[in-house]
């Protein structure tokens, strides 16, 4: 059976046990990297902020009351380096709190085309992945990050919080804006591909 | 061709529990309501439809990821330069 974090002793890793500390490492350190990828958008930022991340969780881990998870700390941790890291790159561009209202954007007119009669293998060719990917990216900052850790990282919405250090109604409310963000562009996309389906 | 859609007021007022909708938390209640009115609204449905199959589309691509090896090794060279931290 696959080792969790569970398996491993907090006690060892708070008392310095580098071998307890390396398993976790290997355990947690393929979501964290993902999840940088996805916030910063490149792998050589997403490795900086991988290193930082457990860098500043040895450091930490005296400290670490277990009032979350392991991997929900960990997490609190790569998103803080992540948002440090993009605010070097982009010092006005990358805001998580400052900016819009949470609501607002819903009064836009919907893309209506129902796509989901496409064959499974439409949503499966690389271009259509690659243009799955550019749309997280192109959402704003703050919808991004909520859903990189609630619907990619698969993170409940009290984790998600957690892990981001908002509030749940704050989470709830970007999740959704994300969602229909993303709903929008990929009918758009997915609705020419129906066009052309239904042409062959 | 592809149309669009303004929501009536109903719509709107649906629109605010649509993820709690879809990932199954939504009280009963409201699910009634939301079941009911998309029943009868052809733009609702596919809005729903859509939306599910657009959080589905993102979980799939959730597949168990690696650390690629030399981004491992790099990350283990690192946390064995720090002084006192050697693992």
């Amino acid at each position: 059976m696959n080792e969790t974090e569970n398996d491993i002793s907090l006690e060892a890793l708070k008392a310095g046990d580098r071998e307890a500390f390396a398993r976790l490492v290997d355990l947690t350190s393929g979501h964290i990297y993902r999840a940088g990828l996805q916030i910063l958008g490149n792998s050589q930022d997403a490795e900086d902020a991988l290193q930082e991340t457990y860098i500043k969780a040895l450091r930490s881990l005296p400290e670490f009351e277990g009032r979350s998870s392991l991997t929900t700390w960990l997490y609190r941790i790569a998103v803080n380096e992540a948002l440090m890291l993009a605010r070097k790159r982009r010092p006005v561009a990358f805001s998580v709190e400052a900016g819009e209202s949470d609501d607002g954007e819903e009064n836009e007119a919907m893309q209506i085309v129902d796509w989901c009669c496409l064959p499974e293998g439409e949503f499966l060719t690389s271009e259509s992945r690659q243009f799955l990917d550019r749309a997280v990216q192109n959402l704003a900052d703050r919808l991004r990050l909520v859903f990189v850790m609630r619907d990619m990282e698969g993170l409940s919405i009290q984790e998600t919080a957690a892990a981001l250090g908002v509030n749940e109604s704050v989470v709830k409310t970007r999740l959704l804006r994300a969602r229909l963000a993303l709903r929008q562009a990929i009918s758009q996309y997915y609705g020419d591909r129906v066009q052309e389906v239904k042409r062959r | 061709m592809n149309s669009e859609h303004k929501h009536s007021p109903q719509c709107q007022h649906l629109l605010g529990n649509l993820s709690e909708y879809i990932d199954g938390e939504l009280q009963a209640e409201l699910c009634a309501e939301l079941e009911q009115h998309i029943e009868g609204c052809d733009n609702c449905r596919i809005v729903v439809n859509t939306l599910r199959k657009t959080v589905e589309l993102y979980r799939d691509t959730d597949e168990p990821v690696d650390l690629p090896l030399d981004v491992r090794e790099r990350l283990f060279k690192r946390l064995n330069g720090e002084p006192s931290l050697k693992i």
